[in-house]
């Protein structure tokens, strides 16, 4: 295309080659930062969310994922665009005998430099997009069938926990109830109905990639399924007043031996009274 | 008519003692005066006012995340209370009481008259009450402050039940004050907004057709619609908080057949076209800025105004994605992820379209061009980043992290104090009639954005990292208190800091180059448009002989000149007599 081009009264034929040689070179220097990004995330580089804050749910690999081929294609823009900036903040940089050129209306290899780039980035817009959405769906609008489930309730500032005993059913006598101490079987589906009783929390706990708001008069059933075994932070992650800072909570994610112990025990304190309602 | 005087000098006066001495009296000069320039000022001096509260809350919330539990310098112990009362007023002041006046308010009452060739805005009486009302809100929003319970603490975007009862939020009458002072201000930007319209659509010179506007206009025109068409069901949403907090109605209660989710909606449907009402003008700047610090026509003037008409409209169906996991239902989550990704790509042919502006020019590294210059390369880490947020699956990690908090600070920073600053710098000139001091802007420019870049670019890590937002102390989260994120905690709060205390250059260069800085020409840089074209300052009345356009505002380094400008008012080759330059 551009060899079609009429050159211009002030330019003269110079600038064509310039032009070649400015997105040659933004080229090139894309090329290989997107093909070293690619190459760092397809080689080994899979973790390199998880290097940064563990992933210990089934589904956090898949965020990791969604996350890291934006970074790969959004990446490759940042770059290209800094790239060209800063190039042709050099190249036209004010010096003596340097004359900026008029580039009038009817100029279509002009257009060229914004027409390409546009569709590429629809091209990255679609990827970005099928990926995202595929990963929402498994994450938040399909569940695996659950092994166990948990009734999760917010309240200014603390979080009731409501465990279905040996039963594995929710609303029965053996019910076990903590308070800002969550206890589920590792590599189990864990199914929560996540309530709240004042205003707005949001049960997140980061090394699960997993938040859900809890809104006011409503259950929002969701789900994860642990990896690793350890106890890690619950936060409340949605503005619920001066309290706001003081919600943590653990999770503790047990062994097959540690759940049985920890539900025995319950049940031989039997702390709270099971089976009757909190709410 | 005194036009020497400036607003600083006399905003102060106004609420002080009587000057009979004047030929005009203080009241009718200051809080009377329906001069376009003066009501610009005001709006100008409010917002920066108002910047130093914000700021200064900044400061003090971030000093306590990085060390927290200790007493912060020139403050205090942080409570909870207190903290979140600051991280709800400076997300408030600096998106309506920092970005809005100085942006579209302050920048859109001086340069539209000027830049179309009017004498004034349509409605100059209207103007006038669009500043007192805004004044009002200002002082409504300080005084919330200091009430029984103190000021609103529910963060800015007031989430019921939280905000919706006096039980939950413990600030009976902080929570109300800070409804009222945002609905009034959106009233005051309403008349500001009307003005700005119409006086673009009618009131332009002679000759000027569409495509002659300068770009700045069409950019605050084109927000002050979005504005008109989104601060509607906000205003609503308002009005039936007010109710809720204090009538007993129970529009948000869930307890009573209402839904909390009903406002994040209304809120959002306003919020998010509110990012494009403030980005927009910015961008108008950097329309002006770019072309004359580059000697070259601004690059596809069609394509800039087409694609921020289609960002405007875009940004009109994105809004659910503040809420994806607010527990909407999760199949809308796939409509909004997918028309928050497009509209990268207007932005994008923006960001192409200035890029390209630079290519062949020659390019004088002023002030007001560094400002401009860096707006692109800080906002497009916010551009690029924002596609993160916007794909549900990876929002589901992200969702009020700090990761978000980075995005947005490095779209709201370029946007309200870049932009602001590329705009201050480039017109003082002409507001003032005197340069401001090179040196010093370039210390200022330097020492701002690299302890930009300090404060923002660790918190992305630490957003990723698992820190959530609104949390006064994370010494409650044994998983968050690792070194790394307590490094990357002090780094970023300590560059808040060095960022604080580097505006004094700029107060002192602001306030001294408006009485003893160098003397400006009607036109120092060379600049096509018509507020060129009038004396620095412009008297009231702006035009000595009302000018006639001929051309588009961009004409740089045409071939057929000798001189590489081209006002638009300079009649072709042939046809009557130049006009002189500063002609009075």
């Amino acid at each position: 295309m551009a060899e079609q081009h009429p050159s211009h009264e002030s330019g003269g034929s110079g600038w064509q080659p310039l032009a070649r040689s400015v997105y040659s070179l933004t080229i090139l220097g894309v090329v290989t930062v997107i093909t070293a990004i690619l190459l760092y995330i397809f080689a080994g580089g899979e973790d390199l969310i998880a290097r940064l804050i563990p992933a210990n749910s089934s589904f956090a690999g898949d965020i990791d994922f969604v996350i890291l081929i934006i970074a790969g294609l959004v990446g490759f823009w940042f770059f290209a665009s800094i790239f060209a900036f800063f190039a042709l903040l050099y190249q036209s940089r004010r010096r003596p005998g340097h004359k900026p050129e008029y580039l009038g209306k009817h100029d279509h290899q002009l257009h060229t430099w914004i027409s390409w780039p546009h569709w590429l980035v629809i091209a990255c817009d679609l990827i970005i997009i099928v990926v995202a959405v595929k990963v929402w769906h498994q994450v938040k609008q399909v569940a695996p069938p659950a092994d166990t489930v948990v009734r999760v309730t917010a309240q200014q500032w603390g979080w009731t926990f409501r465990h279905p005993g040996t039963d594995n059913k929710l609303d029965t006598a053996d019910d076990i109830v903590t308070i800002d101490r969550l206890h589920v079987p590792v590599d189990k589906v864990v199914h929560f109905e996540l309530q709240s009783k004042d205003v707005m929390h949001d049960f997140s706990v980061p090394v699960f990639r997993l938040k859900q708001d809890a809104v006011p008069g409503r259950t929002i059933n969701g789900w994860f399924k642990p990896t690793k075994a350890g106890a890690f932070d619950i936060q409340c992650a949605e503005m619920c007043g001066i309290g706001h800072g003081l919600m943590p909570a653990r999770i503790f994610v047990e062994t097959p031996e540690q759940h049985a112990a920890f539900i025995e025990d319950s049940a031989r304190n039997a702390s709270v009274p099971g089976g009757q309602s909190i709410y | 008519m005194a036009s020497h005087s400036i607003a600083a000098h006399g905003h102060s006066d106004s609420h002080g003692h009587h000057d009979a001495h004047h030929e005009e009296h203080w009241f009718l000069k200051y809080c009377w005066s329906t001069d376009h320039k003066m009501i610009a000022k005001q709006y100008l001096i409010t917002g920066l006012f108002m910047a130093l509260i914000g700021g200064f809350f900044a400061y003090v919330f971030r000093w306590q995340l990085a060390f927290p539990n200790q007493p912060v310098p020139f403050f205090g112990v942080v409570t909870p209370a207190s903290y979140n009362m600051m991280i709800t007023q400076h997300g408030t002041i600096m998106i309506f009481f920092v970005a809005m006046p100085v942006l579209l308010a302050a920048f859109g009452n001086y340069l539209i008259p000027l830049m179309v060739g009017a004498d004034d805005m349509v409605f100059p009486r209207l103007n006038r009450a669009s500043y007192q009302v805004f004044l009002i809100s200002s002082i409504i929003l300080i005084w919330s402050f200091f009430v029984p319970g103190g000021g609103f603490g529910g963060a800015w975007t007031a989430y019921p039940p939280l905000s919706a009862g006096s039980q939950f939020n413990l600030t009976p009458s902080g929570s109300t004050l800070w409804v009222v002072a945002v609905a009034v201000e959106f009233v005051a930007f309403l008349m500001g907004g009307i003005n700005f319209i119409v006086t673009a659509m009618n009131a332009r010179a002679p000759g000027m057709k569409f495509e002659d506007v300068p770009m700045a206009v069409w950019m605050i025109v084109i927000a002050s619609v979005m504005f008109m068409m989104s601060v509607g069901p906000l205003i609503a949403g308002s009005v039936m908080l007010i109710m809720d907090q204090n009538f007993g109605t129970h529009f948000f209660d869930p307890r009573t057949g209402g839904d909390p989710v009903l406002w994040q909606h209304l809120f959002w449907f306003f919020g998010h076209p509110e990012v494009y009402v403030v980005l927009l003008p910015a961008l108008g700047f950097l329309a002006e800025i770019l072309p004359v610090f580059s000697r070259k026509k601004l690059f596809g003037y069609r394509t800039l105004l087409y694609s921020s008409i289609g960002t405007a409209c875009l940004s009109f169906f994105v809004w659910a994605h503040h809420q994806f996991i607010s527990g909407i239902d999760p199949r809308m989550a796939n409509v909004f992820a997918a028309t928050t990704v497009l509209i990268s790509i207007p932005i994008a042919e923006i960001m192409f379209v200035f890029i390209a502006t630079l290519y062949r020019s020659s390019i004088q590294f002023t002030v007001p061009m560094l400002w401009a210059l860096s707006f692109v390369a800080e906002f497009l880490v916010g551009g690029v980043t924002g596609i993160f947020l916007g794909a549900s699956g990876a929002d589901i990690h992200f969702h009020d992290t700090y990761f978000v908090l980075a995005h947005f600070h490095y779209t709201f920073f370029p946007i309200a104090i870049i932009g602001s600053f590329a705009g201050l710098t480039y017109w003082f000139p002409k507001m003032f009639g005197r340069h401001l001091n090179e040196g010093l802007g370039k210390l200022h420019f330097w020492i701002t954005i690299i302890s930009f870049n300090f404060i923002w670019m660790p918190l992305f890590f630490t957003g990723i990292m698992g820190d959530h937002r609104r949390i006064y102390s994370f010494t409650n989260f044994p998983d968050l208190m690792t070194p790394d994120r307590i490094l990357l905690r002090e780094i970023s709060s300590v560059a808040t800091a060095i960022m604080g205390v580097a505006q004094i250059l700029f107060f002192a260069n602001f306030f001294w180059s408006m009485y003893k800085g160098r003397k400006a020409e009607d036109n120092p840089y060379g600049a096509n448009t018509l507020e060129w074209r009038c004396p620095s300052p412009p008297p009231h009345g702006n035009f000595a002989v009302m000018p006639t356009v001929y051309r588009g505002p961009y004409e740089y380094s045409h071939p057929d000149r000798e001189s590489d400008f081209w006002p638009q008012d300079e009649p072709p080759a042939g046809q009557g007599s130049v006009q002189p330059e500063g002609a009075h």
